[in-house]
């Protein structure tokens, strides 16, 4: 069982009946729900605390997460397996209170929390260059674009919980070093152009990843990636459309395009991760479903796109090796520097301890505003108990 | 028959008045987006860009329009990118900097409030482009003092500790509210023109709302009278500088260029 799952003694069972309102309004972090409504049906509603109440949010941050709610039997099954079997065979979808192995559960949990941590921690590097965006319309398209990658990471840790784990305890892990994320944000912005070609080579192979993982075999992963995939495309569109900017531009920018391109290419196709030979999850999740195509055939795919867009850019690959293979009609390239790859991987990336201590920062500045929050909720709940 | 008073404001002059809210929005939208990846969780990191982009996306409309009656030819960008600061005419609020989240909503909390009574103002506009904007801005005001305030509440009466930084936030952010309300010579005659809102007129009902909101976060309104002014007039505090060189660092290195 993966470190990444909660444990469970034997036999525990939750009591889901009869839950008190306080308990059930302390789970859902004391908020009312609009659209989705929670009421006493024996509050009468002062307009005071209409005031109050009617605009609180609903903070995940709260939810006291019960992990096993969505799992009906998690010990071996016969008959869940044959089922399982039948829809991975079938290429259905396996949902959140299907009968799945352990294994797939964990494998699951951790590509899509690596997923969520990749789409929270790559704010960062975007970030580094709102402040500082040459036009108050490309300032305004990479807030956007930042405040997207937020919405994406919540919606991949929210369809994680569906698996038995919570947001939390995945962030946890993740600022112990516990889980990854995409090793490509180790990598430090050191110029407006970086935001050009973050949107086209980073979003841009994320985006060839993606599309295959609409087909993935957990449901709410795959619908997750037909939401994000049509934001991502935006986002290398608005790549492209700063590159083009500069590459059109002065020889000033075009120097920073292209250096920019230096910087980027390799670190770019290091993000499909190491050969399939290499790689140590490939076959299990192909056999589940979960991947759907191979490291190596994806990275191929990315660069037979990519190379004829850096050619009409007129931006020159750094890859003294790289060729057209008119057999296969495909771009070959030259071997990727696997040392520098893993070095980054393990930890030994140029920004690595800084993207983490500065998400760990954040968490903990943030730990009297949560504190502060809860217990407003608390006195709400305590308020509503009184009067019912 | 009375002789109607002749309240005609010159063009320019409309423009420079438009110039003064564009440079409070792009201001504290930059603050703002300064403390993305930095809020306390996720679903603060929407809201916080979100509201920066708001901000940013007002000051882009209200640039637009001002590029095209000021003296002189310039842009949107340009007005963003090439004024100094003493050029800059935002109020002192907005460019404060901040230590936390509490200064982040205590000064977002006390601007939104204004706001949302100067858009509902302008949105009877008798300039029909300003009112048109005014209607977008009121929206999104509403939007933002509802967030503001809900933290203000929820925070002041959260924990001891949560109250006592909201409470220490409200002492550093209060005296830059009074010259929310200041009125010039130029405000006076905008709104006397039926162009604009003259913000002496706003005072009464922003003072309720915020004591409101303050009373019943359980915090309380600085006995301090002392009250800053001089943003209107270019006379900054020193926050404003830097952040203006950080945010136009690219645009002044690279003049006349297209990105």
């Amino acid at each position: 069982m993966s470190a990444s799952l909660p444990s469970r003694k034997r036999g525990q069972k939750r009591e889901r009946q009869g839950r008190s309102l306080r308990e059930v309004l302390r789970i859902l972090g004391g908020t009312w729900i609009r659209g989705n409504r929670l009421e006493n049906p024996a509050e009468p509603r002062s307009e005071g605390k209409k005031k109050l109440l009617a605009n609180e949010r609903s903070f995940v941050m709260m939810i006291e997460f019960d992990p096993w709610s969505t799992v009906k039997n998690r010990d071996i099954d016969d008959e869940g397996q044959q089922k399982f079997d039948d829809i991975i065979a079938a290429d259905e979808k396996v949902e959140p209170r299907d009968w799945m192995p352990e294994g797939y559960r964990a494998t699951v949990i951790r590509q899509m929390a690596q997923h969520a941590h990749s789409e929270v921690i790559g704010m960062q590097p975007e970030a580094n260059w709102i402040l500082r965006a040459p036009t108050l319309l490309r300032k305004s398209i990479l807030i956007a674009k930042v405040q997207d990658e937020a919405g994406h990471g919540l919606y991949l840790y929210s369809a994680t919980e569906t698996l038995g784990v919570s947001r939390h305890e995945l962030e946890d892990l993740l600022h112990r070093g516990r889980q990854k994320y995409s090793s490509i944000f180790n990598y430090p912005t050191l110029s407006w152009a970086d935001m050009g070609t973050i949107g086209w080579l980073v979003d841009g192979a994320a985006i060839v990843n993606q599309i295959v993982l609409q087909g993935t075999s957990y449901g709410p992963y795959s619908r997750a990636m037909v939401k994000i995939c049509k934001e991502e495309s935006f986002h290398a569109r608005q790549g492209f459309s700063i590159l083009m900017a500069l590459t059109s531009g002065s020889d000033a920018q075009k120097a920073m395009a292209q250096d920019s391109m230096d910087r980027w290419w390799w670190p770019a196709l290091m993000m499909f991760g190491p050969h399939d030979s290499e790689s140590t999850h490939t076959e299990e999740s192909m056999a589940w479903k979960i991947k759907r195509m191979s490291n190596d055939d994806l990275r191929q795919k990315f660069i037979d796109q990519t190379v004829p867009q850096a050619h009409y850019l007129g931006l020159k690959i750094p890859d003294p090796e790289l060729r057209f293979d008119s057999e296969t009609e495909q771009w070959r390239t030259g071997e990727i520097d696997w040392d520098e790859f893993w070095a980054v991987v393990k930890g030994d990336g140029p920004l690595n301890r800084e993207r983490i201590s500065h998400k760990v920062r954040a968490w903990e500045d943030g730990a009297w505003v949560r504190a502060g929050a809860s217990a407003y909720a608390d006195k709400q709940v305590e308020m509503l108990d009184k009067s019912a | 028959m009375t002789t109607k008073e002749d309240t005609t404001i010159a063009t320019g002059q409309f423009g420079v008045y438009l110039i003064r809210h564009a440079d409070d929005n792009l201001v504290l939208g930059q603050r703002l987006a300064e403390y993305v990846t930095r809020a306390p969780d996720l679903e603060e990191e929407l809201a916080v860009a979100n509201i920066a982009l708001d901000h940013i996306g007002l000051a882009t409309h209200l640039f637009t329009y001002a590029a095209t009656l000021v003296d002189g030819d310039t842009s949107a960008d340009d007005l963003a990118m090439l004024r100094s600061e003493r050029e800059y005419s935002n109020v002192l609020l907005v460019e404060q900097p901040h230590d936390g989240f509490g200064d982040v909503m205590v000064r977002q909390f006390l601007f939104d409030a204004y706001q949302l009574l100067l858009w509902q103002a302008l949105s009877t506009s008798g300039d029909s482009t300003l009112s048109g904007i005014a209607q977008r801005a009121e929206r999104e005001a509403t939007y933002h003092l509802r967030h503001s305030s809900n933290w203000l509440i929820r925070l002041g009466d959260g924990t001891s500790e949560s109250h006592s930084r909201m409470q220490q936030s409200i002492n550093r952010m209060w005296r830059f509210t009074g010259e929310l309300f200041e009125s010039d010579e130029l405000d006076v005659a905008v709104a006397a023109s039926g162009v604009g809102a003259d913000p002496v007129e706003l005072e009464g009902a922003w003072r309720a709302c915020v004591a409101d909101v303050i009373d019943e976060a359980t915090l309380s309104i600085p006995e301090d009278p002392y009250q800053a002014s001089g943003g209107r007039s270019g006379i900054h505090t020193e926050h404003l500088g830097p952040m203006l060189a950080e945010m136009q660092s690219l645009a002044r290195s690279y003049p006349g260029l297209s990105w």
